[in-house]
């Protein structure tokens, strides 16, 4: 099995704050790893960090071996995509346009390209359902629409690296499943690597094949879900109890919030 | 680009001397050496007027207007704001302190017909530092404020260039000048010395078009699209201001070019940089020589300044962008 993505003791400080300490891991070519945490762990440094735009106080990070700062800026988009947190902007540009501007590490100074990229694109507006709305302005959109525009953007980027930065934030549940089986089929398909920054663990269980667990900056577990989600973990990182089950289609650990007050038909106990 | 070839027939015929418009392309057709020995029927004084006055007057015109729409489209692109521009920014205004203190001290020629746009570069850039300084606060670059601090600025860098002249035993000509911007009595040196800048500033800026359309997506997006942020934004700031920096060394303030142009060019050719930026350039150039025209003709002989004509119609339309961006925030 090749390694795709390998951090070595990285550690990172925001405005004189450790965030991260001291991190060492790897993610396996072809497989969908999720990073979990509660709030303000430092989730989406990580994943900055990962894709190589913010640089690390210590250690470093490789990408298929070679450390990421040695690429240069356009080699490295061609190699790893960000899928970001949030929708993209309501700007006068087409759907089409945008998308094709996912093909900006393959551009000259110019934006053009020695290749015709179009069925590229048409293949990506294809898959993600964009075909009446392509020549629309992304202003008159709406913000799921927007979120498969972008999906569509990265999907052109071609890269063998996706990262998501929370993609589930700002959609209704409905678009949240159809989003991450639209990327977990295209992951198979491909056979790219995907790390995705998830907030809900039930998800991250039914997605990822490995969830690393941060804890106050450190990695407090790393492994699949059916071995590292206990009871345990969820009291210490999230403070919170919980019961964990299987679910019942495919078997992946589900965490079901225990509250400290209960209601038993209707009445408080 | 036809209408920049009508524009400058045009404008090149009209003016206070009351010359025909026969007579002044027949100056100017004479000029060309193959049309030296046909017979002449204006006088000596026509000739000067047309070619050492009006001529240069016309190029200059869409020089400082190329400079100052490519500098504005610069500005709205690489911070995403539309309301951006080397007047509103405070950029200009910087410029002209560095050029006037120059001028009034008697240093305007210390290293050669380049030191008035390099010093008023330097000071240009120095405002806009401190523009951004004044203007940063923990939700990064907010829209409003920037050109609230730009606005600011501009106010008070006008009031020291101001009693800058007042010290020296100018007249309130030059003052005006330097406020309100003008095209009186300049050369053809003038000319020459913006044709440089102007075309190192398009080059810059077209190979950056692509990038300045990919910022439209956000700084983050544009990161992780293999653009690298910082370089950009200081290329193309640094490269706007050495455009706005030469145009005010030549011309004086002259407000809301860069404000006006590119947005009337988005409408008509879409948000695309890589028309945007050179067909600012153009419009530019018809714009200011058209406002410079008007400036001449309106109360022939009188002049009015330049810049009060750009303000005419500048400023509506900056309230009219603002209004706009309020109703979108507001509704849908």
């Amino acid at each position: 099995m090749a390694i795709m993505l390998e951090a070595r003791q990285l550690g990172t400080t925001i405005r004189g704050r450790n965030v991260l300490n001291d991190l060492t891991f790897s993610f396996q070519k072809g497989y969908t790893y999720g990073i979990i945490g509660p709030n303000g762990v430092g989730k989406s440094t990580l994943l900055k960090l990962l894709s190589g735009v913010l640089p690390p106080s210590q250690g470093d990070i490789f990408l298929e071996g070679r450390s990421i700062a040695a690429y240069s800026r356009k080699e490295a988009a061609r190699k790893l995509a960000v899928l970001q947190q949030g929708v993209l902007p309501p700007i006068g540009f087409t759907v089409r346009e945008v998308i094709e501007m996912g093909r900006f590490p393959y551009q000259n100074w110019f934006g053009n390209e020695a290749v015709d990229c179009s069925p590229i694109i048409n293949q990506a507006i294809a898959a993600m359902g964009l075909e009446k709305l392509e020549q629309r302005k992304m202003a008159e959109l709406s913000g799921g629409e927007r979120q498969r525009v972008a999906l569509a953007k990265v999907i052109v980027q071609q890269a063998e690296v996706i990262l998501l930065d929370e993609p589930t934030t700002y959609l209704d549940i409905g678009y949240q499943i159809q989003l991450l089986d639209t990327v977990k089929s295209w992951q198979r398909e491909q056979g790219i690597t995907v790390v995705s920054v998830l907030h809900d663990l039930n998800l991250a269980a039914l997605y990822c094949d490995e969830v690393l667990v941060l804890h106050r900056g450190r990695i407090a577990a790393l492994g699949k879900p059916q071995h590292i989600y206990t009871t345990e973990l969820i009291r210490e990182v999230y403070g919170a109890e919980a019961s964990i089950m299987n679910h019942p289609l495919t078997g992946a650990p589900q965490i079901l919030l225990a509250p400290n007050v209960r209601i038993n038909n209707g009445e408080l106990e | 680009m036809l209408l920049l070839a009508v524009s400058i027939i045009a404008s090149l015929s009209i003016g206070s001397a009351g010359i025909s418009f026969t007579d002044v392309w027949g100056i100017l057709l004479h000029q060309l050496p193959w049309l030296r020995d046909q017979p002449v029927s204006w006088s000596e004084g026509e000739i000067a007027i047309v070619t050492q006055v009006r001529l240069s007057r016309v190029l200059l015109a869409v020089l400082v207007g190329a400079c100052l729409a490519l500098a504005g489209s610069g500005f709205q692109g690489v911070l995403r704001n539309p309301l951006a521009d080397p007047y509103t920014l405070g950029v200009a205004s910087g410029s002209s302190v560095g050029a006037a203190a120059l001028i009034l001290f008697g240093y305007q020629a210390a290293v050669g017909i380049w030191t008035i746009p390099i010093v008023a570069f330097i000071t240009g850039m120095t405002t806009l530092l401190v523009v951004f300084w004044l203007a940063r606060s923990s939700a990064g670059l907010q829209l409003e404020t920037l050109i609230l601090s730009g606005v600011i600025i501009q106010a008070f860098l006008g009031a020291f260039v101001s009693f800058m002249v007042s010290l020296s035993n100018s007249v309130v000509n030059q003052i005006l000048f330097w406020l309100m911007g003008s095209l009186t009595m300049k050369s053809w040196a003038n000319v020459y010395m913006l044709i440089p800048f102007l075309i190192i500033g398009v080059i810059v800026l077209i190979a950056y078009a692509q990038h300045l359309n990919v910022f439209l997506l956000g700084e983050g997006q544009a990161a992780h699209l293999g653009i690298r942020v910082e370089r950009t934004k200081l290329v193309v700031l640094a490269c706007s201001t050495l455009l706005t920096a030469a145009a005010v060394s030549v011309a004086g303030v002259i407000g809301f070019v860069g404000l006006v142009v590119p947005h009337v060019i988005r409408l008509i050719v879409g948000p695309d940089y890589r028309l945007l930026i050179p067909l600012s350039a153009f419009g530019g150039g018809i714009f200011v020589l058209w406002a410079d025209t008007l400036a001449r003709m309106a109360l022939s002989p009188k002049e009015i300044p330049l810049g009060v004509v750009t303000a005419l119609i500048g400023a509506p339309f900056f309230a009219y962008l603002l209004h706009r961006r309020k109703r979108l925030e507001g509704g849908a």
